[in-house]
């Protein structure tokens, strides 16, 4: 997918005035942190088994080399096969390759962020093979062509008015006077048309919350059941999966299982949580033929060893961005990329650059609520202001901001020189001030700041002034 | 380079180390084996059948599973008769191969029919066996094999499920336990089953303005008869 980052403040501004969104985002800022409360209020644990996650994650990222072998090993021993991709590139011609060799027309598609991230659908298509998305979000924004504003819930930015709009626009075999007033019509509409898609396709690709190195097996998580049926029905069954999706044990992802749910939508579990290990088995009566994971790194190696390899403890339950105030008022899309939120501003950085990712590690008001949600406790906070860092040392951020930053340094560097021009700025403000009634209503080089809010005055003097003062005065009494 | 040794490769320079051997590797190697459980939620451990089964019902009904408690097979016929009637559903209904429902008396209930072997996609009933269930979050464990079509779980629009009480485990770590016992100690990859599915609840999605609906793509309703008679295994 391309990217739109760079323009992040253009799409927010756009984003604000999206009547459409702002209603939509009301609904989602309400929803979901009640119910992850709710959720842990009910698992005293739950403080414990962060924790724990954290270190599972971390004994794998330093294992990874030795987890990856063995899980590659055990897959191959089920009868499976392991592809490895270096780059989205690799990634996307290993599939079409499986694609062409199963002869495949119709590719069903369990919902998967890494193939979003490979932009996999655009490629298969290019190519003479069809890709139809299966979860109800994804099936609703690849019929409008966009991409998702949601890492768990792909068309949050919709509402039913909209995806009735779409629904009556494409499935126009059906009556036209039907009655898609409510969710659940709609719902059973997308179930009765991906039914038939579903029994017709050669090919099912998922991607995978976990990869078992003691198995080689697969771990996928839906409500839907849409991931299941993508996988079971097919001639072939595709894992596209990224590196540290690696546990070590059925334990360990079980350990796990209790922080997604949990985190992400408020359910002690998602309906189904499926373990898949090779092809179906020669007594099985279903079950894909061919069994294929396709290992993408697409610069996950880099962020080992870095400031950034916490990152790659990330499990994607969403929380992050449905506790996130910037995302709350902007919403996904405004991202530009694959990856919203909080997690989405030091992921898409670390995967496509900061040069293009350019303004999302600003995309932030350090409130520190993603870390604090953040199941496997991920310093977001601490590694967006390692790329704002970056984003400095590079020269990226623009020349007015790095004048002023400069010139304040400087100052701050130099304590009586800084008090010396602080004291004169004070008074003067403080005089301009007294003229307009103790506040600011317009100041020069800030008119978008001053615009819905008004800057109090300064009372004349600085508090030092005033400490020392009353030091002073304490003394002589 | 293969991308596989470029990728290992490029994980050992990023740690700064070589390829894991020695004690380390025998470190892990003993990890794999061992398998260790992490913290388990309380209210799932040291409960008798009784309060493990009671757990299991509590926590299925919350999420709008329902479920019929009968005292033994004999009475399957009946619960799932009456099922079917009171959703006006066909008497003639998918069933899995499973053994155990060959020593269920459906000649008693002579109208019933059931379709042995794996669903057609127009079955809009199905009757399966639960592998075992697990109290802590009220879920069921199906594994595949030649008794139980995987796709059971998913396409006919009603599940109903024969869960005999001494199969109800509780944390998830027992359920796995469960299955390595039953496949001979330990879950490698050769013994364990094509699919695993973790069932919590019947098919759901809350996608179209987070209003929750049930019967997305998998069944919309689901339906336990937990047999408590202890004699079956």
């Amino acid at each position: 997918m391309e990217s739109t980052s760079h323009t992040f403040k253009d799409n927010a501004h756009d984003a604000l005035g999206n009547a459409h969104l702002q209603s939509a985002l009301d609904k989602m800022r309400a929803g979901f942190p009640q119910r992850r409360l709710d959720a842990i209020g009910k698992l005293p644990e739950f403080e414990d088994l962060r924790e724990q996650g954290r270190e599972i994650k971390n004994h794998v990222l330093e294992n990874l080399d030795w987890y990856l072998e063995r899980y590659e090993r055990n897959v191959i021993a089920a009868g499976g096969h392991v592809h490895w991709a270096r780059t989205p590139e690799e990634a996307r011609q290993i599939i079409l390759d499986l694609c062409r060799k199963l002869g495949a027309k119709t590719v069903t598609k369990g919902k998967t962020m890494i193939a979003e991230e490979i932009a996999l659908n655009d490629f298969l298509e290019e190519n003479g093979v069809i890709p139809i998305e299966t979860d109800l979000g994804e099936y609703i924004i690849q019929l409008r062509h966009e991409p998702p504003s949601h890492i768990i819930a792909p068309a949050i930015h919709l509402t039913k008015g909209q995806v009735e709009e779409t629904f009556r626009e494409v499935h126009t075999n059906l009556p036209a006077d039907r009655n898609l007033e409510e969710p659940r019509s709609l719902v059973a509409e997308a179930r009765t048309m991906l039914r038939e898609k579903f029994l017709k396709a050669d090919v099912g690709v998922t991607g995978a919350n976990f990869l078992i190195a003691e198995t080689g097996s697969s771990v996928i998580v839906t409500n839907e059941g849409n991931g299941d049926l993508t996988q079971l029905l097919p001639r072939a069954h595709i894992v596209l999966a990224s590196l540290e999706k690696i546990v070590p044990t059925l334990e360990d992802a079980s350990a796990l299982l209790r922080l997604l749910a949990r985190s992400a939508t408020g359910q002690d579990m998602s309906v189904y949580t499926t373990f898949s290990t090779g092809p179906r088995r020669a007594e099985d009566p279903d079950g894909p033929g061919e069994y294929h994971v396709v290992l993408l790194d697409n610069g996950r190696t880099g962020m080992l060893g870095s400031e950034f390899q916490e990152m790659l403890r990330c499990i994607r339950c969403g929380a992050c961005m449905n506790h996130c105030p910037v995302y709350g008022a902007v919403g996904g899309h405004a991202y530009g990329w694959v990856y919203p939120g909080p997690m989405g501003a030091v992921l898409t950085p670390s995967l496509i650059g900061i040069e293009n990712a350019k303004h999302l590690p600003n995309a932030s008001t350090f409130c520190g609520k993603c870390e604090s949600v953040c199941p496997m406790k991920i310093p977001l906070p601490k590694m967006m202001r390692h790329y704002r860092e970056r984003e400095w040392q590079k020269k990226l951020s623009p020349a007015t901001q790095r004048f002023g930053l400069k010139l304040w340094a400087f100052l701050a560097l130099r304590p009586p020189l800084y008090h010396f021009f602080y004291a004169i700025a004070a008074q003067v403000l403080g005089l301009l001030g007294r003229r307009t009634g103790g506040s600011f209503y317009n100041l020069p080089l800030a008119g978008a700041w001053t615009a819905t809010r008004d800057l109090p005055a300064p009372q004349g003097r600085s508090f030092q002034e005033q400490w020392h003062q009353r030091q002073k005065q304490k003394k002589a009494a | 380079m293969s991308a596989r040794d470029d990728i290992l490769g490029g994980i050992r320079r990023s740690l700064k180390r070589g390829a894991l051997g020695g004690e380390r590797a025998a470190q892990l190697e003993g990890r794999l084996a061992n398998h260790p459980s992490g913290i388990i939620p309380r209210r799932s451990q040291g409960l008798d059948r009784k309060g493990q089964t009671a757990l299991f019902e509590e926590q299925a009904v919350e999420i709008a599973t329902t479920i019929e408690r009968v005292a033994s097979l004999r009475d399957v016929p009946k619960a799932v008769a009456d099922y079917l009637q009171r959703f006006n559903l066909p008497a003639e209904f998918a069933a899995t191969p499973d053994p155990l429902l060959d020593k269920v008396p459906w000649n008693e209930r002579p109208l019933l029919k059931l379709k042995r072997g794996k669903p057609s996609p127009t079955d809009a009933v199905g009757l399966s066996v639960g592998f075992c269930g697990i109290a802590e979050t009220g879920t069921l464990m199906m594994l595949s094999g030649p008794d139980n079509p995987s796709t059971m779980n998913f396409l006919p629009d009603d599940h109903i499920v024969v869960l005999p009480a001494s199969r109800i485990v509780g944390p998830m770590e027992e359920a796995w336990q469960k299955l390595r016992q039953a496949k001979g100690g330990t879950a490698v990859a050769a013994t364990m089953p094509r699919t695993v599915n973790f069932i919590t609840g019947p098919s759901r999605t809350g996608d179209i303005e987070q209003k929750l609906e049930m019967g997305a793509h998998g069944p919309r309703r689901q339906h336990i008869l937990i047999v408590e008679d202890d004699s079956i295994a």
